[in-house]
This record gives structure tokens, sequence and C-alpha cells, in this order.
């Protein structure tokens, strides 16, 4: 008996939660509405299914639970009911797999007047790709890639020269234009997935997928990728922002074009002049200066040093409130009047060398080591920096400033304007190290890659 | 390609149906009493064994085929000269499932001398084949064609290892009742010589389905 | 020894006949024995599978409380909780445990046909399961590929075990197939050659005939896992290409050139899904017995019952690909493997309904094995019905790779299943031991197993409806997913910890009843089938005694009319009804 009101609890249950609850799908922001409706239908007719087949269920355990003198019915089988049961399902699914099926018609088939752009994924963020003037991508291939050619771009495709490249995670498209997304990868599987477009599809390495959809609701949407591709899989975000058509224009003409890149000059003599001002608190040598709050920066990466020098001029870095440190750097940066100007001293700065800082923080290397594995993977083994996953060098840079990065990292102080492109993942990952101890522990056994 | 699998699935689907669908009309509840059972019970179970293992065999040796030729179909699969070799090789295989054929024949006509050399002969002829596919395999790579130059390379070696592999297990049998058949055959009892006989059997069903399976993967070798 | 069948020596009874302590219950070729070490040892791995759900789920449910598990760790544990719990827990319980314990008893033979080389499958399953625990202990520690292990991921930088856990991986999966195949063998031939005098194919018990296809699923698809583990082995150790295109890995360019990733997925889903059917099938059998014995009335349909099994085993061959529709293979395969999955609903459809249909009208002692099987059937139609969702190509791109996922196949993997075994162990629990468990304990071990699991997965289903990602560490700050969600999800975490925290009662009610519980009858539960017709219980060697049981119907002759009884065991000659009788 217990067990038949159990079931119709369940049962009523399980509907006023699917009705009340408050977790249902994000608002639709593209053109498939259809996607729902069919998701419609097989909630009505499984809803159906679920309800009736349990309720009769526990009129079963209630009728015909066991008394004293009762006996069961002797009944092999019916044809008759069973035929009938079979039909029945069948008409079911059909209603299921039709509108399925003919929703499916209009994924696979992409509309003539789709534009095109094209989506790269690669552990663990996004870039993307738009053809440029000439309607037409160039050829890419995975052999090409170097530091100055991440898109791995054929330099001898003429049609590959007015592609327009977005190296960012952050992406613009025009609200109301079908938009054929061509899927790429550099590594590993990933999936490109936008919840409020119910669309999703994998990137394949060596192969090139698709998928379509037509913004319809101007705003901001979170790309998600939905196929482990590694440890940082969670961490793996992008963004999309649907806009008005001429907004996107605007934005499009800003990003730069294969050939504008290529033909970008450095000159890190220029960027020696500059440097003066950052010696003041950075030493000659870019050797840092705990007093002063100043990081070791002799050496860096040149893309993100310029990276975060542009994080300072426009305020993504060094505004929070309690980043006072940060916030010094900001009226300096008045100092470099254009991009030009960050990219020579940028580039200044990773031509100069120093020797290993001192250090003071103490922690369990053993257990720093193993949560430094979190941090390899994009970090390097050794620290060292890999251009790839936009991580600068870690071994060498003075242990109280890890620490202080950390923290803020983990606090939020840094990494949570929306700008900061690889920000949310770092604060995702210094999320990680919870105790301050964790954090000593991880810089202590950086401290071991520093020495050595 | 997938529609290779596919059809592939769908021949293992119809077998299991066509074992089974005369049994599936019968209304159990109405017939009462021991019903005596024909066909399948008379065979001996280990033959029985054997068999429903030749299909594991067939199922794997078949997904490699269709990986195969699905992978054959990218751009940058590079065929491989198959030595000249392996038609030696085929050769003695086919002499090997000749020869054990024969050993069964003897077995069941009780032709014990005739047995002998017949077991012998059937196991020297595939460690032939067996040497004779090391050999293979140490030409190709004199040439340069090593397991990780191309796929191709690499689905050559993998397939005749794994050929092999089937083939030294059940050389072991084989030897075994080569052995035994040398040893004191003239002194067995009945049963030991239909234990015998029954192995010999086995074999020989072993031998003649390696050598069909080597066959077909020989002509997927040469097709591409 | 190992080639020459049990059936085809002529002294088949006696021939292993075990006289030490060591060939009894170690080195024992008794089907009975190693059914039994099959499933401790089956259950002792599902429990280091539990406790690593348990940890990632406290990482979900309360990301800033604890910091037990990294990223790192928890990919590698929910890779291991994947992997442990479909082939090493469920697939070697159903098959090694049920397979081996029931099918000579319900078929009245005395052993497997085969008995050393079912002794030698659990020691090389052990082997398996040993390799792979062996990974957790390698530097790297284990693989965090997921449990489908795609390459590139899988053998690439970035992915945690990449050194040696991968490897351990894959060698111990390739074990197991081995393992597998030898028990396989055994229960195809015994089910085709060792039935009694009488058991026809059609008076097989249905849970007999759900563990045989089962089993023949499990070796036409398993050779697809080894094919593609072998090829994957050699991608990361030799260097060659079947599924590693050119990719950059760490910022350069690696060695890879030309092949497939999605090639594997095809090879792993074509084993993967009849997996599915191997774990599933068994379940459908046992607990069509339970329900029926318990419900003292027949199988409802039981020439649909096994059309039925025999369809899904066949059909489950056909379906592999639906779950790649989001994989970039050629999307117009989606219109066909929607199609043949959601055709596969009709016949697992039509289980239910008999299931249903044999409880009405039915004498329900609702006893503890009886309340498992019910409490599968509510379970398994909500699992089924939501597998109507990701069946279904179009309704499928919303949801797949989301927390609904998780929830389906949990339910209808994980839960029913897993509600199954326990009907199962309850149910044949006094003809295995001897003795009569607790039914207070099993009854509350009941009720928190059923509530807790439902509140587990169900609110997971609408997470997933919502757009959480499943193999996330952590969501961070994500715009879409409201504070509730993550309340959700921590409560979800603490319905998980009561859940595992019940699973003691049954221990508890194991252990006490194997010394203190009532010694039990040959039959308490008055059932027909042929188990619980031997002379010992529990049965002793060669299960027959002096000889054989025959067989004069079939095994579900419950309540049948004019009869003294309200059930004939099959092992009866017609006392009553008028056809010829053979004595």
């Amino acid at each position: 008996m217990a067990l038949a009101i159990a079931l119709i609890l369940l049962v009523v249950g399980s509907l006023i939660f699917h009705f009340l609850s408050p977790w249902y799908f994000t608002p639709l922001a593209s053109n498939w509405e259809l996607i729902d409706f069919t998701v419609s239908i097989t909630f009505v007719v499984t809803g159906i299914v679920f309800v009736i087949a349990n309720l009769f269920m526990a009129y079963c355990v209630i009728r015909y639970r066991h008394r004293p003198g009762q006996k069961a019915d002797y009944e092999p089988e019916n044809a008759k009911l069973e035929w009938w049961l079979t039909i029945i399902t069948s008409l079911g699914v059909a209603a299921m797999l039709a509108p399925g099926l003919a929703v499916w018609g209009d994924f696979v088939t992409v509309p003539d007047e789709a534009a095109e752009f094209e989506v790269i994924g690669q552990q663990w963020h996004w870039s993307y790709r738009f053809p440029g003037e000439d309607q037409q991508f160039g050829n890419v291939d995975i052999r090409h890639i170097t530091e100055d050619n991440a898109f791995g771009m054929d330099p001898a495709d003429p049609a590959g020269q007015d592609d327009v490249l977005v190296a960012s995670p952050i992406v613009h498209l025009p609200v109301g234009q079908p938009m054929r997304a061509w899927l790429r990868s550099k590594d590993v599987l990933h999936n490109f997935a936008v919840p409020q477009f119910r669309v999703k599809m994998d990137l394949v390495p060596g192969h090139v997928s698709y998928t379509w959809f037509t913004p319809t609701v101007v705003g901001e949407y979170e790309i998600l990728c939905e196929e482990l591709c590694g440890m940082a899989h969670f961490a793996m975000r992008g963004r999309v922002v649907i806009d008005e058509r001429d907004e996107f224009e605007n934005w499009l003409s800003q990003q730069p074009t294969y050939s504008e890149l290529e033909t970008q000059t450095v000159d890190p003599m220029l960027g020696q002049a500059s440097y003066g001002l950052c010696a003041a608190c950075h030493g000659q040598q870019g050797e840092g200066m705990q007093a002063l709050n100043a990081p070791r920066i002799a050496g860096l990466d040149n893309r993100y040093l310029e990276r975060q020098l542009k994080y300072y001029r426009d305020g993504v870095r060094g505004t929070h409130d309690l980043d006072t440190a940060g916030a010094m750097m900001r009226p300096i940066l008045a100092a470099l009047p254009d991009e030009a100007a960050i990219r020579n001293v940028a580039a200044y700065i990773e031509t100069l060398t120093t020797e290993s800082p001192i250090t003071s923080v103490t922690g369990n290397v053993i257990r720093g080591k193993q949560l430094y594995e979190n941090c390899a993977s994009c970090h390097g083994e050794n620290g060292q920096g890999i251009w790839a996953m936009n991580a600068p060098a870690i071994a060498g840079q003075h242990d109280w400033y890890l620490v202080s990065q950390l923290k803020n990292f983990r606090e939020g102080i840094r990494g949570s304007h929306r700008m900061d492109l690889y920000g949310d993942q770092m604060m995702m990952l210094a999320d990680v190290l919870q105790q301050d101890g964790d954090i000593d522990d991880v810089v202590a056994y950086l401290n071991t890659l520093s020495t050595n | 390609m997938n529609i290779s699998l596919l059809f592939f699935a769908l021949g293992v689907a119809l077998m299991v149906w066509c074992l089974l669908i005369s049994q599936l009309q019968t209304k159990p509840w109405l017939e009462k009493g021991l019903i005596e059972e024909n066909g399948a019970v008379s065979l001996p179970a280990s033959r029985v064994g054997l068999w429903v293992f030749l299909a594991v065999v067939t199922s794997l040796f078949g997904l490699f085929a269709v990986v195969y030729n699905m992978r054959a179909e990218f751009s940058d699969w590079r065929p491989l000269p198959e030595p000249g070799l392996l038609w030696f090789n085929t050769g003695m295989l086919i002499l090997g499932s000749i020869v054990l054929q024969r050993a069964r024949k003897d077995s069941e006509k009780n032709n014990l001398s005739s047995l002998k050399w017949s077991l012998a002969t059937g196991s020297l002829l595939t460690i032939v084949f067996l040497f004779g596919q090391l050999l293979a395999w140490k030409n190709l790579a004199g040439l340069g064609y090593f397991f990780s130059t191309n796929p191709a390379d690499a689905f050559f070696y993998v397939l005749t290892g794994l050929h092999g592999i089937h083939l030294v297990g059940g050389l072991c049998f084989l030897v075994l009742a080569c052995i035994k058949a040398w040893g004191n055959i003239d002194r067995y009892n009945i049963k030991e010589k239909a234990q015998l006989n029954l192995r010999i059997q086995l074999c020989s069903v072993y031998w003649h389905y390696l050598l069909l399976i080597w066959l077909v993967l020989f002509s997927l070798l040469l097709s591409t | 020894m190992a080639f020459v069948a049990l059936a085809d020596r002529d002294d088949d009874a006696h021939s292993h006949d075990p006289d030490t302590f060591i060939t009894k219950y170690i080195w024992s070729q008794d089907h009975k024995v190693i059914a039994i070490q099959y499933a401790i040892t089956a259950i002792s791995v599902g429990l280091v599978a539990l406790v690593l759900s348990l940890l990632f789920r406290l990482q979900l449910g309360f990301p800033d409380s604890f910091s037990l598990v990294d990223p790192t760790e928890y990919y590698q544990y929910v890779t291991m909780h994947g992997m442990i719990m479909v082939v090493y827990l469920l697939t070697a319980l159903f098959l090694g445990g049920f397979g081996n314990y029931l099918i000579p008893l319900m078929c009245g033979s005395r052993d497997m046909v085969f008995p050393y080389l079912n002794m030698l499958s659990f020691w090389v399953y052990l082997l398996s399961v040993i390799v792979l625990m062996a990974s957790f202990f390698v530097p790297g520690g284990p693989t965090g590929a997921g449990w489908t292990l795609y390459p590139p991921q899988a053998i690439s930088e970035g992915t945690p075990g990449v050194d040696g856990g991968i490897l351990l991986m894959i060698l111990s999966l390739a074990i197991f197939i081995v393992a597998f195949t030898m028990g396989g063998l055994n229960y195809v031939t015994t089910v085709l050659q060792a039935r009694a005098r009488g058991m026809t194919l059609m008076r097989m018990p249905l849970a007999i005939w759900g563990i045989f296809v089962a089993t023949i699923l499990g070796l036409l698809a398993f050779p697809a896992l080894l094919v593609a583990a072998i090829m994957m082995m050699l991608d990361h150790v030799v260097g060659t290409s079947f599924f590693m295109p050119e990719m950059l890995s760490m910022g350069t360019a690696n060695e890879y050139g030309g092949g497939s990733p999605i090639l594997f997925q095809h090879l792993f889903w074509f084993f993967g899904h009849p997996e599915v059917y191997i774990v599933a099938l068994p379940a459908f059998g046992i607990v069509s017995d339970v329900l029926s014995v318990h419900a003292r009335k027949n199988i409802f349909g039981y020439r649909m019952m096994v059309w039925a099994i025999v369809a899904i085993g066949a059909l489950s061959f056909v379906v592999w690909a639906h779950h790649m529709y989001v994989s970039g293979m050629n999307p117009y395969f989606g219109f066909f493997f929607a199609t043949t999955t959601l055709i596969i609903a009709v016949p697992t459809a039509l289980k239910v309904y008999n299931w249903i249909l044999t409880l009405w009208r039915g004498d329900l002692h609702l006893t503890v094995p009886m309340l498992f099987a019910i409490g599968f059937i509510f379970t398994f139609i909500h699992g089924g019905l939501t597998g109507l969702f990701l069946g279904n190509v179009t309704v499928d791109l919303p949801l797949s790779d989301t927390y609904f996922v998780i929830g389906h196949f949990h339910m209808v993997m994980g839960v029913s299943p897993v509600l199954v075994v326990f009907a199962a162990i309850y149910h044949w629990f006094p003809k295995i031991t001897g003795r009569m468990f607790h039914s207070g304990l099993g009854k509350a071990h009941f009720w928190l197993t059923l509530l807790g699991t439902y509140s587990i997965y169900l609110p997971m289903h609408y997470l997933g409806i919502l757009g959480l990602p499943r193999r996330y560490f952590a969501y961070g700050d994500t715009d879409f997913i409201p504070e509730s969600a993550h309340a959700m999800n921590a409560g979800i975490t603490i319905a998980a910890l009561l859940v595992a925290a019940a699973q003691c009662l049954f221990f508890i009610n194991v252990i006490w009843s194997l010394t203190k519980g009532k010694k039990a009858e040959a039959n308490p539960w008055r059932a027909a089938s042929l188990e619980w017709q031997t002379p010992d219980t529990p049965p002793k060697h060669g299960n027959w005694g002096a000889e054989l049981p025959q067989v004069y119907r079939w095994p579900y002759d419950y309540s049948v009319p004019g009869a003294s009884e309200d059930f004939i065991p099959q092992n009866v000659p017609d006392a009553y009804a008028s056809t010829k009788d053979d004595k």
C-alpha cells in the first residue's frame, strides 16, 4: 500500500516539479523555435505515457495486493491487447519522430542567403574568422601555425589576404542574418554551443563541420565548449554579441585583416626609448621591485605584455577598488600614445634578460607540484609559458607577485572585467586553490622551477 | 563505408533472427510434458563453443576490415607493395588446411600411422607460414615501410600480426595433439581416442576458418 | 582440459570435484563459486566508483567549500567512475555474476560446459581490475579523458593521465574483453548445449533469455572496442595515425597526420550502444522472473517478451550513431539513426506494458525483491521516456552534452539496473546462502534508494534543459545559470550522500543475515523455475545430486486453474491436466 501511495506521489511530485521548476530552457534568441516545439511535443507524449503507466501500476498494486484467499488470473497472453498497445505506441513514436525529422531537415540544409563565419577552437579558447570583402575564406593549415600566424593562414593564398581574424573569444554577429558557422579545431574535439541558440556541433580536428542559426535577439550570450577537451574544458568560454547590422559592420571594420597583421611593424629600438618610464619601478633590466609592487617583466611574451598594457589603458585591469598596485599602472599608460608604441615597448621588454629573483615564500613543494599539474597544461611543465595558450611564463617571476595575483584572481580583483579575455579562465582555476596554504604550496613549487 | 558497417550489423542481426524465428512461434504454456529436442544438442559442446568463438573472431576481423576500408578513403593513404612472399605463405596455409583435413579423415578411419604424419606435416606447414609472415615483415621494414610510416603499413602489420596470433593459439593445440599422437596413441582406449578425434576435428575447423580469414585479408590488402 | 567440454566427458558430474579449501573456494571451477567471486569483485570495484562519484559530487555541489579535488582529479574520477560502473561493475555482475550463477541452475545442468575456462575467465577479469586500479598509482594518475576515451584528447597533452593512465586503461579493457570472451563462450554454449531434458528454448525463464542475448551482443560488440583500443594504443605508443589528425599540441604541430577522430567514435559506439543492452537485457529478464514469482502470475505475453529481447538485441547494432548527432559526422546520418532509435522504443515499451500487465489481476506479495522490481519499472519508465528525447535527433540538439544526458542514462543505466541487482540479490539470497535476509532492513534500503536516487536524477534533467553542460569542474559566473541552479546542485549532492549512506543498510543486512538470518527453506518464494528445485540449499557441487532434472512445462505455471497449489514447478510431471505424460 505504501508503495502505491509512493508511486502516486512520485508521479504527482514529478508533474509539480515540471511545472513549478524555475529551470527550463533559457529564452530563445535564434530562429530555432521549431526545436523548442519538438521538445514540447515530446514532453506531452512522454508525459501522458508516464502518468498513465505509473498510475495504472499504482492501481494494480492497490487493487491486486495480496489478501488471504486471493488468487491471480491465469492469462499467458492477449494477442489483441498486445496488438493495440503496439499500434498506439507506434503512433506515439511517429508523432514525435515525424516533426523531429522534418526540423532536422531544416537543420542540415543551410539557407542560401546565409552569411559565413568560422569558429576556431583550441585548448582552451575560441577565435573566429570572417571571409572579408571577397566572401571567400583563404586556405589554412596546421603546419602554417606560428606565433605570428596563429590562424595558420596560407601566406600564398590570395583569398586569405582580406580574411578578418578575430583572435579574442568575443565575436559579434548581426541580428536577423542567417549565419553559417564553419567549425574547425586546431587540436582536440570541442563543441560550439550557445544555450540560447539551441543548436550545437562538435569541432573536429582535421575536418570542418558546420551549423547554422539566425540570431533574433540583440544581446550578449555565452559560448560554451560542450565536448570534453582536456583539463580546462570547463573554463573554455567565449561570448557572442548580437548587434544591429550597422553596429556589427562597425565592429567588423575594426578587426584586423590577415594582410594588415602581416604588414604590421614592430621596432624594439623605438620601444627602448619609451621604456625609461617603466624602468623607474620595474628596473633597468625589468627585474622588478617588491617595494614598489613591480613584478619582473624581463623576457615576458610580447603579446602577453601588449594585452596587459592595453588592459591598463582601457581600464580592464587596475580599476578594481582593491587593486591598488594595478591602479598605479593606469596613469603611466597615458604616456604610450598609440597601439604601435605599446607594441614596440612590449617587444623591447621581451628582449630583456635578468637573473632569477630571490625567493621568500615557503610551502609544501610536493603538494605544490601536484596542484601545479592543473597549471602546467597552459603555463608549461616548467612554467615557461606557452604562447598558444596565451599563458605567460611564471617561472622566474617574483613569488610575492605570484601570490598576490593568484589571490587577486581568486577574489575577482583581477580578471573579472568582461573584456579581460582570459581572466575568467584564471579566476576559475585560481578558485581551485581555496586555502592560502594552497597558493603558497604552488608558488613554493614554482620557486624550485625558477632556480633550476 | 559506414554503409558496410551497417550491412555487417544487419547480417549479424539476421543470423540471430534466423536461428530463433522457428522457436518463437511456439506457445510454451500449451505444451505440457517432456519435449525431446532435436538439432543442436547432438553436436559436441566443444564444437558449438568453437563456432561461437569463430563468430567472435569474425566480428573482430570484420570490424578491422570495415575500418580498413574507411581509413583507406582518406587522402593520406599510401598503399604498400605486397611482398611476393605472401603468395608462397598463402600456399603453405592452404596446404596446411588440406593436410589437416586429411588428418581428420585418418582419425575418423583410425588410420593411425598416416594420422601421425598428417599432424606433423600440418604443424610444420603452419610454422613455415608463420616464419614466412615474419620474413615478409622483415622485408617490408627493410624497404622502409615501418609501422608509423603510413596507416596502410600499420594496418598491414596489425592485420597479419593479429591473424598470426590466432594461428599461434591454434598451433598450441595442434602440436599438443601431434605429440599425443606420436606418443602412445596405440595404447589409447576408445574414450581417449574419441577425445583426440574431437581435438583434431576442432583443429581442422579452426584451420579452415583461419585460412578463409587469411584469404579475405589478403585480398583486402591486395585490393588497395 | 579447457578444450574438452564438460558435457563431452562421460564422467561429467564429478570430473572436477573440489577436495581442498583452495580448489573449493579459490581455484574453483564450480559456477556458483565463480559467480560469487565475480559478484564480490564487481561490487568492490563498484564501491570504489561510488566513492569517486561522491568526491566529485561534493565539488559540484559545493565548489567553494571543499578542496577535495582539483580539475585534474575531477576528470580522472569522472572517467574512472563511468568506466568502472558500466564495464567492470554492471557487465561483470550481470553476466559473470548472475549469468554464472543462474544459467546452469535455471537450465538444469550440472555446471558450465567449460568449467576450467570459466575459472580462467574470473581470474583474467580480476587481473583487468587490478590493472585498472594500478592506474591510480602511476605517475600522472589514471586517465581523465572521459569514459568514452575519445581521441585526440585521450592521448594528447592537456588531458590528465596521458602518460601511463590511458595505457593502463586500454590494457585493462583488452584484458577484460579476453575475460568476457572466455565467460561468454561458456554462457552461450551452456544455454545451447547443456539444458536439461525437456528444457526447450521457449521453456527457458526470461532471465536466461536476457543473459543469453546480452552475451551474444557482448561477444559481437566487444571486438569493436578491442579494435578501437588496439588502434589507439598504436597511435599513442608507435605513432601511427589511425585516429590522429594533424593537430597542435602545446603550441606546436605534432607528428600525426590524416587520421579521423570520428572513426574512433563510430567504433566506440558500435560497441557502446550494444553495451547499454548488455546491461539492460539481463536486467529485463531477471525483473520479469522476479515480478512473475511475487505476483503469483505468469509473465504476461512470454512470446512477446522473448521476441522483444531478441529484437532489441538485433536493433541495438543499428542505432549506435545516435550518440553522435552533434559529433560533426555527416549530419544526414541523423535521419537514419533517429528512425532506428525510435523504432527500438516500440519493443522496449511493450516490455514495460507486459510487466505492468503481469501485475494486473495478480496476487501481489510486496516482498523486498518485489518492491525493488516495481521500483525498477518506475525508474525504467522514466529513463526510457527521456531516452525518446535524446534519440530523436532534433530534440537531442539542445540537450546533448548537458545534464539531461547525465540524468537520462543514470536513470536508465544506473538506477534501473542497480534496482534489479538488488531485487535479484534479495530474491536469490535464500538459495545462494541458505538464509533469509532481514526484511525490515531490506525495505528501508529500498525506500531510501528509490526516493533518494529519484531526487538526485529528476532535477538533473531540468538543469540540463536549462543548459548546464556536463563534465564541467565548476561553472564560475555564468550569466544564464541562476543561483537557484547552484542551490539545486548542492541539494543533489546531499541526496547522493544519503543514497550512498543507505547502501550501508544493504551490506549490514547481508553480513547480519549470513550469520544470524533465519534458515531458508528450499523454495521460500514458492517459485516454479528450476533453480528452486535443487535437492540441497544452497546447491551442492554438481547442483542436482544423483539425477538431472527433467522439465515438463514452462517456468511460469502460477495460479493455474484447477491446480492444488498456486504454482507448479517445471520438473513436476503433469499432475492433473489431460495432456499426455511421457513417464
